[in-house]
């Protein structure tokens, strides 16, 4: 049996905004049958951009329909900008904690929330092979998905994952890999050493500055997994770089582009740096 | 909270009330008899005179004479230790056959063998939980060392063809273990017409304590202990007897041959009231298992387009207790390994609810839980999105 706090068990037994919204102008959708569990987000927004109701429909257990109604009364009166910060872990609060299991409930509230705001932007929906590597075949999650959630919550085992978004747990298949992917991203997100931007720079301050992170701190991290990285060209804010070796066609080389290469440089260089691959 | 003094509880296969005449029976094995059968002394020795009636008592329900019956921790043990000996004891067999809808102490025992470099047949069964008795006889080879195979399934209460089971795997010389824990005090079981080698039982579902099992080994058969040390149950299991346990596990077994007929008639008119009342009351609903060759306490029901666990908690407001096979109460995210080995549909299989019944329960209990279901099914599916496809 599941320890549930008072404020679950309450939200399960009076679930508040359940149900069909009639005038809904916006929907956010999460979850499948397969997955046993899933959530329909309905929301009324006025042209301003502020949601003036939210209703939902969730088919899942307890903890899925508590946090959906949790979801709905944190994003009643908010702006859709607003909501768009929201996560997983304001939903589980929300509700006084949830059993480590069942987090994923709440991931699947933001994410329905998430899908409510792309469409509201006239966004497509979300699809996977745009989305990353798919990692977990079971529950068709990729790796961006594993990244974010793990940031998110700070999660560093596969684990941890399994509970946030299932992701390994039907056959265990991918159980390696997600690990891999954390601990890739526990390398990288390991502080650097810190090389203070100057105050104002020349480009050509700026394209040394780069080449010289680029070859003493990043090249090395990448050459730990059999993979190196070539400067292409500064053109102002962006850098153009190439990846090589195992990094190139590697599943994780987008992740190790942004997280890595762009984060670095916008830490140490410029703010306002833009990687991108040549 | 629900009210824990006054439940209705339709979840017998998960563990059962202890009678109260095997509490009664058990007492004073806790109290001043607390000797060690093993002892040279009287006031132990005299121990070994109970655990004789107890083994008699056992014998008696299924068939088997007290040599025949070895006591053990429960269930899962029993199962284990069938498992062990099997293969110990032909090494040179490297092939088990069994299904894939038995219990988890007998499916992780096989993956257990094939992670030992083992060959382990996995037979599947149909819609209704029924295993083919052709692709068993299909599946036996020269180097099977056991097959393994419930009795009736947990879950759903389907009976597989024992009996049948028993002849083709004997007419191949080889060794058959049956998990009997839920047929145990629900179907008659006779060994002595029956041929297996191991068969196991658990004390729990049969109005015993938990922690008390019993494994059947058939005279003549090889044996090689699973728990290794004194030389208790004659060298087949070691370790200082349950004595309060095998006492009350005793007094359960003779409880249960004195009342088999009536779980085989009025627990059974219960259940299919409990079952017509509610395939009349709520649609969109199906019954998981062999409705022809089922467990006469249970019914296994799935509603469409609800989840199984939210069934349950609601449930538990009115002090109902059942089980579901959905993925959030296994805690396993997946849901019931037997559903998915019947194929059920992931829409049906998420919303399973599992009532199982036994002789203490009430024609009143059944009204209960018929007037409330309806409402608890319907209050869900309001809220949930895949109602509007439900066929109306
Ligand atoms: C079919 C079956 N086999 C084995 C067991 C295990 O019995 P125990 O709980 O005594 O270990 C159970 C019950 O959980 C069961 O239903
Ligand atoms: S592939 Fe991830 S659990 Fe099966």
């Amino acid at each position: 049996m599941w320890e549930y706090t008072d404020t679950v068990r309450d939200h399960f037994l009076n679930p508040r905004n359940a149900g069909v919204l009639e005038d809904a102008n916006v929907i956010g959708e999460a979850g499948s049958l397969a997955c046993g569990d899933a959530l329909k987000l309905m929301l009324k927004v006025t042209p301003e951009g502020v949601i003036e109701d939210a209703k939902f429909q969730t088919f899942g257990c307890a903890s899925a329909i508590a946090s959906s109604s949790a979801l709905t009364e944190l994003i009643k009166g908010k702006t859709m900008e607003e909501a768009a910060k929201m996560t997983n872990k304001e939903i589980a609060d929300y509700l006084g904690g949830l059993p480590k299991e069942k987090m994923h409930c709440s991931v699947m509230g933001e994410e329905a929330l998430e899908d409510a705001i792309r469409r509201w932007k006239g966004l497509p929906p979300k699809k996977h092979d745009e989305e990353g590597r798919l990692v977990c075949k079971c529950f068709g999650v990729t790796d961006l998905q594993i990244i974010k959630v793990a940031q998110e919550n700070g999660l560093t085992t596969a684990d941890e994952v399994t509970n946030f978004i299932k992701a390994g747990g039907a056959c265990g298949a991918c159980k390696d890999d997600i690990q891999t992917i954390l601990d890739k991203l526990r390398a990288i997100e390991k502080p650097m050493v810190e090389i203070k931007p100057a105050p104002r720079m020349t480009n050509v301050q700026r394209m040394q500055k780069v080449m010289t992170i680029l070859s003493q701190d990043i090249a090395p991290r990448l050459a730990l997994d059999g993979g190196s990285i070539e400067l292409i060209d500064v053109d102002g804010t962006t850098v153009v770089v190439a990846l090589r070796g195992a990094c190139s066609g590697c599943h994780a080389s987008q992740l190790t582009l942004k997280n890595l290469v762009e984060k670095t440089l916008r830490e140490q260089v410029d703010p306002a740096i833009n990687v991108v691959e040549a | 909270m629900a009210d824990l003094t006054n439940v209705i509880y339709f979840d017998n296969n998960a563990t059962s009330a202890v009678a109260p005449e095997v509490l009664e029976a058990m007492l004073p094995a806790f109290g001043p008899l607390y000797g060690n059968p093993s002892s040279m002394h009287t006031f132990g020795g005299q121990m070994g005179r109970w655990l004789n009636t107890a083994r008699e008592q056992v014998g008696q329900l299924i068939g088997a004479s007290p040599e025949e019956v070895i006591f053990t921790s429960c269930g899962s043990e029993s199962d284990n230790a069938a498992w062990y000996s099997a293969t110990e004891t032909q090494p040179e067999k490297r092939h088990v056959i069994t299904t894939k809808v038995e219990h988890s102490a007998v499916l992780a025992y096989g993956h257990y063998l094939e992670d030992k470099g083992y060959d382990v047949t996995w037979l599947g069964v149909d819609e209704k939980g029924q295993i083919d008795l052709n692709e068993l006889e299909q599946a036996i080879r020269p180097d099977t060392a056991l097959v393994s195979m419930m009795y009736a399934n947990n879950e759903t209460g389907t009976i597989f063809p024992i009996d049948k089971v028993a002849q083709i795997v004997k007419s191949h010389g080889v060794q058959l273990h049956v998990d009997a824990v839920q047929a145990v005090g629900k179907e008659i079981i006779d060994l002595k017409n029956l041929p297996i080698d191991y068969l196991a039982m658990s004390g729990h579902k049969l109005h015993a304590p938990k922690g008390i099992g019993v494994l059947y080994v058939r005279r003549g058969t090889r044996f090689r202990p699973f728990l290794k040390g004194g030389h208790q149950e004659r060298g087949r299991r070691a370790g200082t007897e349950n004595v309060p346990y095998i006492i009350g596990m005793g007094k359960a077994c003779e409880l249960a041959g004195a009342n088999i007929q009536e779980e085989r008639t009025s627990v059974a008119a219960m259940r299919d009231r409990l079952q017509a009342g509610l395939l009349a009351a709520i649609p969109n609903c199906k019954i998981n298992g062999d409705e022809s060759s089922r467990l006469p306490n249970t019914v296994n029901i799935s509603f469409e387009a609800v989840e199984g666990e939210a069934l349950l908690l609601q449930m538990d407001q009115y002090g109902i207790c059942a089980s579901s096979g959905s993925a959030c109460t296994s805690g396993s995210l997946e849901p019931s390994h037997v559903l998915r080995a019947m194929g059920v549909p992931f829409t049906y299989a998420h919303g399973s609810v599992r009532f199982s019944l036994c002789r203490y329960n009430t024609e009143a209990e059944v009204d209960r839980v018929l007037e409330v279901m309806p409402k608890i099914v319907h209050n869900l599916r309001e809220i949930s999105p895949f109602a509007a496809f439900l066929k109306k």
